[in-house]
């Protein structure tokens, strides 16, 4: 499976989950895990979704998706997990 | 599984650090595109790169939204000019025409710099490289994108001291050809010893005769987070210091290593190496004078800052070379001045001198790197600098440059304003005491006594 990691970080708001997960529902993008936290007073929820079928579709998504988070008003990015992988595990 | 704070730590690097991947070069041979007739290897020239090369912009962009990292540069470097020419170029202005269609391929592709307009002139020189070396001046005068570099010595040969002459000419030369900007010509023409044939960077980049057909070579970056995670063991010994550099080289290797991998299987073209580089920005904080001056020194070129850069070359390398599976390039801390703001402002605060900068080029990656100097200094002046840097890079056994612009009418006081990359930098003072005498006996300087190891 591959997966792919939903980061936001801003200010908490009401609707943030709802509107990420209807996005991902609209893109048929399965969750398969999320948690939260605060780092340097900053709201930071991290999603780990498989996006096994996308291939290629992942950069559009990912743009489409970043396009949101501006209209929410924070930051929303999703990447392929393999770059914290390589970073952080050998 | 990956956590939210590994998470989090990597795309503060990339938001507030100036993480990148700097390039993704690919090296593309030209040997089959020789040819007696110089139109003919100008029509093989742009088929074949536009062929091979016609997809890196979009797959490098595809790279960078997939995992969100940027990648500031796409290149191409192609086979030494001189060589691919050869047999067809009877004139400068044959081999014009080859740097035009260069120019031509990089501006259609949408990549910014193409670099291998170059000759290897290690230890004699042919008609054809003579020719090259002679058209580079106005190579660079008009085109934009086309990168020269010239290879003058080698630890296994020595040094060609009759080209080392010829290309203090030739820098004055690109320099007056290109007055009305700043001389710019010179920020894209860089001389070597020990010139390696899978450089990623440029100025200095050209696809060597021992690679093969086409490759991928990736050069990473990351200066701003090696700042950061320098200055996190502040009072700490050298032990922690080194212990730090290499964690976060490796990191930030890992990285390169994975774009390398998915860009050469997206290009079908084979992964060359990973060029371990701190390559400097002009943006805040993405600088090698700051990752030194975390180290405790008061301002970059104070006693003690060869030592300090030192300790960063080899640490970058001591970690960054288990990340990758094969390494290459220039693999070290670059020190342009006129690319780093932290340099910039050593230079204006006085603490910066030339002669400290060539101390520096012993021990780091490449050498002396984007520095501007009067417009008076005479062409012997700027062959004894090359002379200086190359018996550097030939006794040491290491690559080491030269790319230093004396911009036309301007002298020590003023600025000079490349834009983008190549940033802007104060001039400065040049040792104009002659070595002319010396520059003009001609010849060759022997290989030195430790080349001979068969």
């Amino acid at each position: 499976m591959e997966k792919g990691v939903i980061t936001v970080v801003g200010q908490d708001q009401i609707g943030i989950i709802g509107k990420v997960c209807s996005f991902l529902a609209d893109h048929q993008i399965n969750i398969l895990d999320i948690s939260q936290t605060i780092i340097d007073e900053y709201f930071n929820m991290m999603m780990i979704v498989d996006i096994t079928s996308k291939g290629d579709e992942l950069g559009d998504i990912a743009k489409e998706i970043a396009k949101l988070g501006q209209e929410i008003g924070v930051d929303i990015k999703l990447q392929h997990e393999n770059i914290f992988r390589k970073m952080h595990r050998l | 599984m990956i956590n939210i704070f590994e998470v989090a730590e990597t795309n503060k690097m990339i938001e507030q650090e100036n993480l990148d991947v700097r390039t993704i070069t690919m090296g593309i041979s030209l040997l089959d595109c020789m040819d007696s007739n110089v139109d003919v290897v100008c029509e093989k020239i742009y088929a074949k790169i536009t062929r091979l090369a016609g997809n890196l912009v979009s797959v490098g962009e595809s790279i960078e939204h997939k995992y969100g990292i940027p990648i500031v540069n796409k290149r191409i470097s192609v086979t030494p000019i001189a060589i691919v020419g050869n047999s067809s170029c009877k004139s400068t202005d044959d081999f014009i025409k080859i740097a035009k269609v260069l120019d031509k391929c990089a501006e259609e592709l949408g990549v910014n710099f193409i670099g291998g307009y170059s000759a290897i002139v290690t230890k004699g020189m042919t008609p054809s490289d003579k020719l090259l070396i002679d058209s580079i001046p106005e190579a660079l005068k008009v085109t934009a994108r086309v990168c020269a570099s010239v290879n003058l010595g080698s630890t296994r040969v020595g040094i060609n001291m009759d080209a080392v002459k010829m290309m203090g000419e030739i820098i004055i030369k690109a320099a007056e050809f290109t007055k009305e900007n700043d001389s710019i010509g010179c920020a894209k023409l860089v001389v070597f010893t020990n010139a390696p044939d899978d450089n990623p960077f440029m100025a200095g980049a050209f696809h060597g005769v021992t690679e093969g057909d086409a490759i991928i070579n990736v050069g990473v970056s990351g200066p701003g987070v090696m700042r950061n995670a320098i200055a996190t063991t502040k009072g700490e010994s050298f032990d922690v210091l080194c212990d730090t550099i290499k964690k976060t080289a490796f990191k930030i290797t890992r990285v390169g290593q994975l774009v390398a991998m998915e860009a050469s299987e997206k290009l079908g073209v084979p992964f060359g190496i990973i060029d371990l580089s701190l390559a400097p920005t002009p943006a805040i904080g993405d600088s090698i004078a700051d990752c030194l001056e975390q180290m405790g020194l008061e301002s970059v070129g104070c006693p003690g800052t060869t030592a300090a850069l030192a300790i960063l070359n080899d640490h970058v390398k001591k970690g960054g070379v288990m990340a990758a599976s094969h390494v290459g390039g220039l693999s070290g801390a670059f020190i342009p001045v006129s690319e780093d703001q932290g340099m910039i402002d050593a230079v204006l605060r006085g603490s910066l001198t030339l002669e400290k900068l060539e101390a520096m080029t012993c021990v780091c990656s490449v050498g002396l790197d984007m520095i501007a100097i009067p417009g008076s200094t005479t062409p012997t002046v700027i062959s004894g600098m090359i002379a200086d840097e190359m018996a550097i890079g030939m006794i040491n056994q290491k690559t080491t440059a030269v790319r230093i612009i004396p911009v036309i009418g301007k002298d020590v006081g003023e600025t000079v304003e490349f834009g983008g990359l190549l940033g802007y930098a104060p001039i400065m003072q040049v040792n104009n005491f002659e070595p002319a005498e010396f520059i003009n006996r001609g010849g060759r300087i022997p290989a030195p006594i430790h080349s001979f190891k068969n």
